[in-house]
Order: C-alpha cells, then sequence, then structure tokens
C-alpha cells in the first residue's frame, strides 16, 4: 500500500459556519496543519484555495497578480446569490487598480484619522441618545436593534449625507444585499439602492447651498464637473453605506458577546480603561468578522509550495490568518497584552478598510460606553442558544438579548 | 535612520500614523507624511512597526 503524500488532503467545503460566534470554523484550519494554503470547494463545486498563513496572506494580498474584480467571468462566487449580482459594478472593494486608486484617492480625505478623531463628539452624543433611549424601556433589550446597528448606522449617515429617517429601508436593503436569503433578493436590493441613491442625487443636485456630507462633495465636486457619472457615485455611495454600518454593527454586537463571555478580560478593561485600543485590535483579530476574502489568480503564482493558476479562485480566511500561532502565541486566548496590530481584520494591500479609523472610534466609544454606562450588563439568554449569522456573510450576532 | 514614503503607492490608510504617531501624520489629502522635524525618525522604536504595518509597503526605512 502506497502512503498518501502528507500534502494531499480532502478538500475542504467553503463557506462552512462557525460553531462559537467568535472561532473559526474547525474545518478551515484542521485538516492541513502547519500549512498556509489549502484546496477547498465552492458552493457549486468549484475548486478553489483557502490562504490560511499570515506571512502568505500578507504576500498574496499585496500581489496585483490577484484580482479583486468580480465582473471577471471566473471569478470565485461563495453563494448563488453572490454569483447572481457578480456583473455589477462595486466600487473600492470591486476595483483593481489603477481605478482604485482613483477611487481611494477620493474618498481618503473624509476618512483619515484627524477626521475620525473630529467625529468622535458626534460619536459619543449618538452612543449616549441610543443608550438613553435602551435604558427608558428596559430591562432587558434586544442590543443589536436598540444599540449595535443605530450607532454606526446614524454616523455613517451624519458622514455620508444620507437622512437616518430611511434607515429601516437601508438596512433592510443591506440586510438582503449582504444575506440574501435568495439570490433574487440580493439582485433586487441592489435595484432599491440604486433608485434610492438616484433620488437622492437628484435631491442634493437641486439644493443651492450643498450639504457637509461626503455624498453632497461627491455631487457637487465630482458629478457637475463630470470627474464622476452618476453610476460612479451610486457606486461609492452604495459601498461606503453598507460597509459604514454593517460591519461596524457586527463588530458591537459580537464584541459584547465576546466580552460578556471573557468576565475576566472585562473586568481588567474596567480596571484598565487606558488598554481599550489595544483591546479593540484584539477583539478585530479574534472575531475577524469578514472571514473569506475573495480574489481571482490573472496569472500563475507560486505561493507556499503550490502553484495558484491564472484562472483559480482565492479566499482569505482572515479567522485562521489572525490565528497564525507563528504571530500570535496561544492565539485562541483573548489578551490585551499582545500586539495584534498585524492583524488581517480589516484586510491588507490596496483594499485596506477605508473607513478602519472611524470604525475603531466607534467601537473604543460604544463599547466603553455600553460598559461604563451598564455596569451589570448581562447575557438574557443562554450563550448557546443565541443566534449568529451564517458562515456565508459577515460575522457577528444575529440578536442579542441583554439585561442589566 | 532615513525613512522614505512612496506617496505614489499611499493609499492613506494611516497606519503609519497610528503606529508611530510621533514621527508620521496624514496631510490634508490623507497620505502619510513626517512630522516636522522627525524626518530621521528620532530613534523611534515604533518605526519599523509602522513600516510594517502600512499595508502596501509605501515606507521603507534604511
Amino acid at each position: 500500500m502506497t502512503a498518501t503524500p502528507p500534502t494531499q488532503t480532502e478538500p475542504v467545503a467553503y463557506p462552512q459556519d462557525r460553531t462559537c460566534p467568535y472561532h473559526p470554523p474547525t474545518a478551515y484550519s484542521s485538516p492541513h496543519d502547519g500549512r498556509p494554503l489549502a484546496r477547498i470547494t465552492l458552493y457549486d463545486g468549484r475548486p478553489a484555495w483557502l490562504v490560511t498563513g499570515h506571512a502568505l496572506a500578507r504576500t498574496l494580498l499585496t500581489d496585483p497578480r490577484l484580482s479583486t474584480d468580480r465582473t471577471r467571468p471566473d471569478f470565485p462566487a461563495p453563494t448563488e446569490r453572490f454569483a447572481a449580482v457578480r456583473n455589477r459594478r462595486i466600487a473600492l472593494l470591486g476595483v483593481d487598480d489603477p481605478e482604485h486608486h482613483t477611487q481611494r484617492r477620493m474618498m481618503v480625505p473624509s476618512f483619515t484619522l484627524r477626521r475620525a478623531a473630529e467625529l468622535r463628539p458626534q460619536i459619543q452624543r449618538i452612543v449616549d441618545e441610543r443608550l438613553d433611549a435602551m435604558v427608558a424601556q428596559g430591562p432587558p433589550a434586544e442590543l443589536v436593534s436598540a444599540f449595535a446597528l443605530p450607532v454606526p448606522s446614524m454616523v455613517i449617515c451624519a458622514l455620508l449625507g444620507v437622512p437616518y429617517a430611511d434607515h429601516d429601508f437601508f438596512e433592510g436593503q443591506s440586510r438582503r444585499l449582504l444575506r440574501g436569503p435568495k439570490a433574487s433578493d440580493t439582485q433586487d436590493a441592489r435595484d432599491q439602492l440604486d433608485a434610492y441613491f438616484e433620488e437622492l442625487i437628484d435631491q442634493k443636485l437641486k439644493q443651492e447651498r450643498p450639504g457637509d456630507g461626503v455624498l453632497d462633495e461627491l455631487v457637487h465636486d465630482r458629478l457637475r464637473t463630470g470627474e464622476l457619472d452618476r453610476v460612479g457615485v451610486i457606486a461609492l455611495a452604495t459601498i461606503l453605506l453598507v460597509a459604514g454600518h454593517e460591519t461596524t454593527a457586527n463588530m458591537i454586537s459580537l464584541g459584547t458577546f465576546t466580552l460578556l463571555q471573557h468576565p475576566e478580560r472585562l473586568a481588567e478593561l474596567r480596571e484598565r480603561p487606558e488598554l481599550l485600543p489595544t483591546a479593540v485590535e484584539e477583539l478585530m483579530r479574534m472575531l475577524s468578522i469578514a472571514d473569506g476574502l475573495l480574489r481571482l489568480a490573472t496569472e500563475d503564482i507560486e505561493a507556499g509550495g503550490e502553484t495558484i493558476r491564472a484562472g483559480d479562485g482565492v479566499v482569505f480566511a482572515t479567522s485562521v490568518i489572525n490565528r497564525d500561532e507563528d504571530v500570535y502565541p496561544a492565539p485562541d486566548t483573548l489578551d490585551w497584552h499582545r500586539s495584534a496590530r498585524h492583524h488581517v481584520g480589516f484586510g491588507f494591500g490596496i483594499h485596506q478598510c477605508l473607513g478602519q479609523n472611524l470604525a475603531r472610534a466607534e467601537m473604543e466609544i460604544a463599547l466603553r460606553t455600553l460598559f461604563t454606562r451598564l455596569p451589570a450588563l448581562r447575557l438574557a439568554a443562554p450563550a448557546d442558544e443565541i443566534p449568529f449569522k451564517p458562515g456565508d456573510t459577515i460575522q457577528g450576532m444575529l440578536e442579542l438579548p441583554v439585561t442589566w | 535612520m532615513h525613512i522614505d514614503i512612496d506617496k505614489d503607492v499611499c493609499i492613506g490608510a494611516g497606519q503609519c500614523a497610528l503606529a508611530a504617531p510621533a514621527v508620521f501624520t496624514q496631510d490634508d489629502d490623507g497620505f502619510s507624511t513626517l512630522l516636522p522635524d522627525r524626518e530621521d525618525g528620532a530613534g523611534n522604536p515604533m518605526i519599523r512597526e509602522a513600516a510594517r504595518a502600512c499595508p502596501v509597503g509605501a515606507i521603507t526605512v534604511t
């Protein structure tokens, strides 16, 4: 009998659901211990690569031979609903350089560290108001709808110049865009958001004095001048609005759940609030909510002892990458004293999260204020009965029943 | 120690200014720049961390 070469393992099905909301699915890492690259099979039976090593991820995420342009016919799809909207252009996240660079440069001044610092008082006001409202009605409360979602939703609305009064509409469409469940839901959500922004752009074009939101700037400084067309403005507005609230909302809900499940770490954070910025980085590492960044190889690439062929799909399992033992000893342990700085929770390479500095400010203010204001905050249901998101979308809690 | 920032590559992520705020900042366009009188890094131990944190490798330390 011939021994099977140790590098050959059965491809793992991708995506899979987490069994604990803050730990990666065990199948993503266990069959290929120690190797930075694994074979996976996507929902449609197509083979692809799963990147699990930290050093390899940093190398490949900066490799221009990996495209993020999902309109390319070979682009890997993790779900049927993703495939259904693949022909729709997505700004920033869905375009390669040089087009990406032009878009990014347009948006950067609105998302600097300084801008995030300037927004802190406004974020604090929003957080305080949401907690006032939640406390007035409880206990108990459902933290996702009462706090985790409205806070980033209000912040991104104020930054973009989108009326928060429309939040039921765009939160609902974002949910359908990211989670379907049917492919037709995702397609329809794109249509609805396009129509919404068409109307909002018309309104802004009629205003004699433009507002001070990012969308106002895009309309008055880029659309009127012909630098961008309407499709371009809508594509940017859509990604900023959707990425601006769904992601941070998940970090607030899952971050709260994780802290409540780690009472010693929470107590330490209460005693030493100056640890909060590093705690936020550690939570970004541990939770890795954007788990499964997608790329397409446009040329053959030698990586991790394998050859990724032109036309192959490549998926970055950020949750496993962020637990690479070579970089993070005892990676499953939440530790405020490690340097989690080089995690890829915000991605890496040219597409690293545009809103990361704003997100950090929101997470710090939301978590600090929540636990300061409600020192007896605790789960209002058994932890293992609280529903969280399936593995085919951004990770986070579906609901978070709490009391205090 | 010499710090070189490739502004054509910089994407304004702000990671350098976050890692080593005594040396790096973001200019009005959001791109990485050195604070006045910090062109040599003034021996700051976080400079190499800042270079490693840059997602596009725009910072070279020699």
